[in-house]
């Protein structure tokens, strides 16, 4: 909270003569305000999970009595939670290279030329992405267990794959349309393969779009609930079902800290993954390294 | 890929082969870049929409008994029982107030946080930051922070703004709540993401010329950033039209948030009622269509073209 308020302090000392700021202070006022409140909700949240998920019981008072770990060990026996996460990480990983190796050819003709029946094409890679999943999903899902899909892992992929594709095409393509298609031609002039451009080429300056869509899509994947919830079982539920189903168990949910550490297992997965992503990729320069402003 | 260079160079002759004249028009080898992400489309997307298509057409006995209409009987139930054809508007007003907060709100911040300043990578990881927490923790969190002994309340009363606990969760505050939580970073995310692609020199040639900073954001960053804007709201409504797990979570799921979702997952998954459940899932969808293709149909009047990002 500190970087908070000092940020606006240092950045108008920073100002050269003459120059003024994008947002003036009032409206950077309310939007240091807005970012607070964002903020101090999201601790909030966080913090009265992790608190809950180590509190024996916690009714009316600010922190809970009795401390115990013991609910980590319950939850992990209970829900065969090695099991759940071994699942969720396959199912994440194999999502994310197909939908990565199908998407990025596919994203960088879409980007590059034109052809009869271009629209249409850009429309039905579309439609996965805008629709809502549960239209899709529950067709997907009557088909997934006619096929004698139901309830297994490769269900849950395949489902998986239908919105995920689309949004690397979607990610990717403003990507691609920002390099030069000059660099390709005079790769092309030079007699490069279209395998050579893309290797030798495309790729390393499609890296930082490859990674973005990819930890787009792991994310997606991660905590892709309706899909999943269609057409999984007891053995190919992600995490995040299963703990909505601890959640919302007939004959009363399970108790309310076994289910906050399940939250805090899920969570404690998200931000490994996120963290070694944000390693290879800055969050906000995600579309392209622009020169920074020589200004700022 | 030399070859197919050369028939563009030799296009313009008339007495060139039909392969040429097809290159000339676009339809060359490399299109067969698209054919895994067509196949992969065409298998499972398009087949099990049109499955669930023809499904919708083909009601119970009990539907058709009730409502009538022969094939279209589900369609008929879904217009005329209000139970299901009021979760329109639920949805509706769920999602779009949601997504426009999500957009308008991300873009001051994204515009603040694309400056330097101390702490600016540790801001905006904290603002990515509740994408890892999912739907579900979320829920959980907002129903102990936010419930009736939670600690917002505590401190709310604490400072004596308010006598009585607010409600916060199991109604329409809660689901839109954690709607924000979970929306807001991507769109700041997809927001900066686009405003990064615009060259700041256009913005530091406008502040030559003399113009303020709301004019330089009036008519240059808005004018290219409204294409990327138009993508961001579409995506946080869609993200917000279909909510399902928190509309049940934290919500109020037989009342002001029986959203769409929740309707169709009733029949499909509780009642086994697939030809009413494929029905609710396609007006679910045409539903959020038609939002769509306003938006879309608003988008293609804006600058197309390059922002000047990298090449």
């Amino acid at each position: 909270m500190a970087t908070t308020v000092a940020a606006p302090r240092r950045r108008k000392q920073n100002l050269v003569p003459g120059d003024k700021a994008i947002v003036a202070s009032p409206s950077a006022w309310f939007v240091w305000f807005g970012m607070a409140a964002f903020l101090i909700l999201l601790i909030g949240i966080l913090s009265t999970v992790v608190v809950d998920s180590f509190g024996r019981q916690w009714f009316a008072n600010w922190l809970p009595q009795e401390w115990t770990a013991s609910w980590y060990g319950q939850g992990w026996e209970r829900f065969d939670l090695g099991h759940v996460i071994t699942v969720t990480v396959l199912v994440a990983v194999v999502v994310v290279v197909v939908s990565v190796l199908i998407g990025t050819p596919a994203a960088y003709l879409l980007a590059r030329k034109n052809f009869p029946g271009k629209k249409a094409i850009n429309l039905l890679f579309l439609l996965p992405v805008i629709i809502p999943p549960i239209t899709f999903g529950i067709p997907l899902a009557t088909l997934m267990y006619s096929w004698g899909l139901g309830r297994t892992v490769l269900a849950v992929i395949l489902v998986n794959l239908v919105p995920s594709v689309p949004f690397v095409i979607l990610t990717m393509t403003p990507f691609i349309e920002q390099i030069n298609p000059a660099i390709e031609s005079a790769a092309k002039m030079c007699g490069a393969s279209i395998l050579k451009v893309f290797t030798k080429v495309l790729a390393p300056l499609l890296v930082p779009g490859i990674l973005a869509a990819a930890i787009l899509v792991l994310v997606r994947t991660v905590g892709m609930f309706e899909l999943t919830f269609l057409v999984s079982g007891p053995q190919s539920d992600t995490l995040v079902v299963s703990i909505y189903r601890a959640m919302t168990s007939a004959g009363g949910s399970e108790a309310r800290q076994l289910v906050s550490a399940m939250a805090v297992l899920y969570t404690g997965t998200m931000l490994v993954i996120l963290i070694a992503a944000l390693r290879f990729v800055n969050p906000t320069q995600l579309v392209a390294r622009v020169r920074d402003n020589p200004d700022d | 890929m030399t070859a197919v260079t050369m028939t563009r160079a030799g296009a313009e002759r008339s007495s060139a082969s039909l392969k040429h004249r097809l290159a000339e028009r676009g339809i060359d080898s490399s299109l067969l870049l698209l054919l895994p992400a067509l196949l992969f489309s065409l298998v499972l997307f398009v087949y099990p929409f049109a499955y669930g298509l023809g499904l919708s057409f083909q009601p119970s006995g009990a539907i058709q008994q009730e409502f009538g209409g022969g094939f279209f009987a589900n369609y008929v139930a879904f217009f005329k029982d209000p139970f299901i054809f009021d979760s329109v508007w639920l949805t509706l007003r769920l999602a779009l107030p949601t997504a426009l907060i999500n957009v308008v709100g991300a873009v001051p911040v994204a515009l603040v946080l694309r400056r330097k300043f101390r702490g600016k990578r540790l801001l905006s990881s904290i603002l990515v930051l509740p994408i890892t927490l999912g739907t579900v923790l979320t829920a959980q969190g907002l129903l102990i922070f936010a419930g009736r002994q939670g600690w917002l309340n505590r401190a709310l009363m604490g400072i004596g703004l308010i006598d009585q606990p607010i409600q916060f969760v199991n109604n329409y505050l809660g689901v839109m709540l954690s709607l924000i939580i979970s929306g807001f970073p991507f769109a700041f995310l997809l927001v900066s993401s686009y405003l990064s692609g615009i060259d700041p020199s256009l913005d530091a040639a406008g502040r030559t010329l003399g113009a303020g900073w709301w004019n330089r954001f009036r008519r240059i960053t808005l004018p290219l950033l409204a294409p990327g804007l138009a993508t961001t709201f579409i995506l946080t409504f869609v993200l917000a039209f279909s909510v399902f797990p928190s509309a049940r979570l934290v919500g109020n799921p037989n009342g002001s948030t029986r959203v769409l979702a929740l309707m169709a997952y009733r029949s499909f998954g509780e009642q086994n009622d697939y030809t009413m459940a494929s029905t609710i899932a396609v007006m679910m969808g045409a539903c959020e269509l038609v939002f769509i293709a306003l938006v879309l149909a608003w988008r293609s009047s804006f600058y197309k073209g390059s922002t000047g990002g990298k090449g």
